[in-house]
């Protein structure tokens, strides 16, 4: 199945792999220095493999927010692998495997996937990239951890800058959609506003109501869209 | 912080939720077939959620300002991403602008 993939898309994904384990560092290194054990980050990373997820949850528990409500910024943020479902369901595999497939779902694997032509390119693409982060992730962030214990001042290594960074790397080509651009900034705006008065991980969930401006528009954007 | 049982507990069911989400979309498509203005809507909320998330987390640790240099290095991955830097260009990058600000002594 790998020979399938020609050498810039191996190239590509295993760029992407290694980019993942750097992040990884940055979230073990943060995830210690809010004082979680070692072996937190990465079993975390193994069972969730969702970063964005993954930061939100850590970071509202090191912020004082209590573990439900963790958990279910976490879920509202993971709800988009529902409709991710709907872009791949063909190269998940068979029986026992498309467990594993199932849980290699995210951002990267599916972005992979969905840009490569038939089913058997696809198929490669998608599990190279999957088991890759599966590996990467986990031990990224267990280096992250070891390391943060032993670095004292993590912030002097600017790791803290790494995530909201992919965050906008991962966004950017989406705000392309005009309506898209509006609520994401709405969002933005009413987010940051209320950081300062609400509990942490609620601000961002009240951007959601940045979403009005992509109600009425909906089904026009959308339609401008198609070629 | 260390990690209680409630905290573990809800690590657990954050990824059996995350794992049911990503069972449900394959288990959902020969069924039911979603409106195109839900789907769109569906796929915006990642982009809403993701972007509150970003703002706060360039600009806040917890509850008060992360300082500049946390600030400017974002910018500067930001921006190597609109530019199409690869994306370990726009991680490194982001790190290091946000370290050399802070040996120069902004913060």
């Amino acid at each position: 199945m790998w020979r399938t993939l020609d050498g810039a898309q191996a190239r590509d994904i295993a760029l992407v792999c290694l980019a993942v384990g750097v992040i990884g560092v940055s979230y073990g290194a943060a995830s210690a220095s809010a004082g979680f054990p070692w072996w937190f980050p990465a079993l975390t990373g193994a069972l969730v493999l969702a970063a964005s997820s993954e930061f939100l949850f850590l970071g509202i528990l090191a912020a004082g927010g209590g573990p439900l409500a963790a958990l279910g910024a976490g879920l509202l943020v993971n709800a988009r692998h529902l409709p991710f479902g709907f872009a791949v369901p063909d190269v998940l595999g068979r029986g026992w495997a498309r467990l594993l497939g199932t849980h290699l779902m995210n951002d990267e694997t599916v972005v992979f996937a969905v840009a490569q032509d038939g089913l058997p390119r696809k198929r490669a693409a998608y599990w190279t990239c999957g088991l890759g982060i599966l590996v990467c992730w986990p031990t990224g962030a267990l280096l992250g951890a070891l390391l943060g214990s032993i670095v004292h001042d993590t912030a002097a290594l600017g790791l803290d800058a790494m995530f909201p960074a992919v965050i906008a790397a991962l966004i950017l080509p989406a705000l392309k959609v005009r309506t898209t651009r509006r609520a994401a900034t709405a969002a933005a705006a009413l987010a940051l506003a209320l950081t300062p008065a609400l509990p942490a991980g609620l601000p961002v969930l009240v951007g959601l109501a940045g979403l009005v401006f992509c109600r009425n528009t909906a089904a026009p954007d959308a339609g401008s869209d198609l070629p | 912080m260390t990690a209680t049982s409630p905290i573990v507990a809800a690590m657990l069911a954050l990824a059996a939720g995350t794992f049911l989400l990503r069972l449900a979309g394959p288990a959902l498509r020969a069924r039911v077939r979603f409106p195109p203005p839900a789907e769109h809507l569906l796929e915006a909320s990642a982009v809403v959620l993701l972007a509150g998330l970003l703002a706060v987390s360039a600009c806040f640790e917890g509850h008060s300002p992360a300082g500049p240099a946390r600030l400017l290095g974002v910018l500067t991955g930001a921006l190597l991403a609109w530019r199409r830097a690869p994306f370990l260009a726009v991680v490194l990058g982001a790190a290091t602008t946000t370290a050399l600000l802070r040996l120069l002594g902004l913060n």
